[in-house]
């Protein structure tokens, strides 16, 4: 069932399935972390008894956080359809699925930032505000310093969750490991390749989050 | 010709109106400072004791506007804190240093980064900082953990640590929230003492908080006992010492220096029973053993010790004074004439 050649023969397209998947992912984790960062900060910050406490925007921001979150990327994969043309031009391959998986990603990540501050003593925060220092120097120099451990924990999590995810995007055409499997192990019944799929994830599910783990604890001076 | 020129501004650093601090929880509602009014000198170091509940941290914290008061105004250096909000609020607390139970530094930045932080608050230009980073290093006598996270320090250099934060901006107010509470004796008395030199020299006002009487015995020049979010008493601390009149502040004078006499002892005791404070530089055992020459008394002591505040003596000592009622009265009244105080707590039986 297992046959070597075979898998010697389609490697051009294996590579080229996770060149597609790393890209996707890339992509989706660097939108995630650019817009996730300071939605999660946001969603921290202006909560009950925080320095910029502000009901309107905390609720605001959470209803859509917790919207988007609700939905099961399948379906969010086809609604965004429509978004994705606009953005992208067209509906396949990678830079397709990359919109659906950042959409994903975004609000995913920000309530990991979220979290992962309120593991911070408030007693920290206050003395800072104590200093007489701003708003701004208490995100840059306390909360994201404090929380960066976790942070890349979390980070870890998006990333595997992304692995995951893209593979589904392979249902409709986006490209990647998953949309190897499906064209081939799926309608073609062609088990090789379906296994070589399965361990390709595997391998890069272990390797990020042995890597995340190493890179959180590596940077935590507690 | 050398002119000495006493540059004081207002003699009253903190000024304390009607503050109170109210907290709304789901259940009920706490008082958790309730119209409190105090004044604290410029130079002083003020202590207020209380039992944990009874709004000493409400109340400090209030200070710099960590709490938001309820009601009331907040004066500090003749700055109304109470009606600033934003930057202005900042630049106040700036001049108002704070250190805590449980330091409360960045675990992710180093000492240095700690201290610099608070400088950085200030927009110190960062070639300035280093040198004055380094300087208050050196203060607290840390120079060598410059570069050294805080997980690798003990309790008492964090708390140093602390102390060197609050103090970066040169405030002219310090306020210590249970500061000591978490050290043991020994670090305690460092820290109390580095507190105290901070006080000294650079006159900075100090209020701190402790449920401690030790620690207000040992460096505080006037205190205040809370209960219930009120202050029920306040003073000189060697006043409220030789003088409590609160029976919480007595229990918690008690704590320092206690006058317990064991029942079993009591029931053997047939005289009468004084209790005899004498305060400042009296000579106390020459006054007692005069007393016993004159009068035909005889003094049984029971328990005594002499207590130094603000390096100024305080002893108390129990007596069990054998004799003539007349003769025991006499007595009595000859110490009295000797400036010391005395308190009959059970007549001869
Ligand atoms: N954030 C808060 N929410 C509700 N109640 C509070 C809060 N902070 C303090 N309290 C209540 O206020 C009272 C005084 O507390 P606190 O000032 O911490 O006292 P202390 O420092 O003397 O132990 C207590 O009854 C406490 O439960
Ligand atoms: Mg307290």
């Amino acid at each position: 069932m297992f046959d070597l050649s075979h898998i010697m023969e389609l490697m051009p397209d294996i590579t080229k399935a996770f060149g597609e998947t790393l890209y996707m992912i890339g992509i989706s984790l660097t939108i995630a972390l650019i817009i996730g960062l300071p939605l999660g900060v946001l969603l921290f910050t202006t909560d009950k008894g925080l320095f910029l406490e502000n009901r309107a925007i905390n609720s605001v921001v959470g209803f859509f956080v917790n919207i988007i979150r609700s939905i099961p990327f399948i379906i969010l994969l086809v609604a965004l359809i429509p978004l994705t043309k606009l953005i992208v031009g067209n509906t396949i391959g990678p830079a397709a699925a990359s919109v659906s998986l950042s959409v994903a990603a975004i609000p995913f990540f920000a309530r990991i930032v979220e979290t992962s501050m309120r593991e911070i003593d408030k007693g920290v925060i206050e003395a800072a505000i104590s200093t007489g220092a701003s708003p701004w120097m208490i995100i840059w120099n306390v909360l994201l310093p404090e929380s960066k451990s976790s942070i890349i924990q979390g980070l870890t999590l998006t990333l595997i969750n992304l692995v995951a995810y893209s593979a589904m995007a392979g249902f409709v055409g986006g490209g990647g490991i998953g949309d190897l499997a499906i064209r081939f192990g799926y309608y073609r019944y062609d088990d090789s390749i379906m296994l070589v799929t399965v361990a390709i994830l595997i391998v890069l599910v272990q390797l990020i989050q042995f890597g995340g783990d190493r890179i959180s604890k590596m940077i935590d001076k507690r | 010709m050398i002119i000495y020129l006493n540059v004081e501004r207002s003699e009253k650093m903190i000024q304390i109106q009607h503050l109170s601090k109210v907290y709304q929880t789901k259940e009920k509602v706490v008082k958790g400072v309730d119209d409190v009014s105090l004044d604290i000198e410029t130079g002083e170091i003020f202590g207020i004791v209380g039992y944990s509940g009874a709004g000493k941290s409400s109340l400090i914290r209030c200070l710099n506007l960590l709490e938001t008061p309820t009601s009331g105004t907040i004066l500090i250096d003749d700055v109304n804190l109470t009606k600033l909000s934003g930057v202005k609020l900042r630049q106040a607390r700036l001049k108002i240093g704070m250190i805590f139970q449980h330091f409360y530094l960045i675990s992710q930045k180093t000492i240095f980064e700690n201290i610099a932080f608070a400088l950085q608050a200030a927009k110190m230009p960062s070639n300035k900082i280093e040198t004055r980073v380094m300087e208050l290093l050196e203060m607290v006598g840390l120079s060598e953990k410059r570069d050294v996270y805080p997980a690798q320090l003990s309790g008492g250099q964090k708390q140093r640590v602390g102390i060197a934060r609050a103090l970066a901006n040169n405030p002219s107010v310090l306020l210590c929230d249970e500061a000591t509470s978490a050290l043991d004796p020994n670090t305690t008395m460092s820290i109390l003492r580095l507190l105290k030199k901070i006080n000294k020299e650079l006159n900075i006002t100090i209020v701190l908080i402790t449920h401690e009487m030790n620690v207000v015995k040992e460096i505080c020049d006037r205190m205040a006992i809370m209960q219930d979010g009120k202050v029920i008493e306040e003073g000189q601390v060697y006043d409220i010492f030789s003088n409590p009149v609160q029976p919480l502040t007595k229990e918690f004078i008690s704590s320092v220096v206690s006058y317990e006499i064991p029942d079993t002892v009591m029931s053997t005791l047939a005289g009468t029973l004084v209790k005899i404070t004498f305060k400042g530089e009296v000579a106390m055992e020459g006054v007692i053993s005069d007393t016993m020459q004159k009068y035909r008394v005889k003094g049984n002591f029971l328990h005594g010790s002499i207590e130094y505040i603000q390096e100024r003596a305080l002893g108390i000592f129990l007596m069990e004074l054998q004799g003539e009622c007349d003769e025991v009265e006499q007595a009595i009244a000859y110490i009295l004439e000797q400036n010391a105080q005395v308190e009959v707590i059970r007549q001869h039986v």
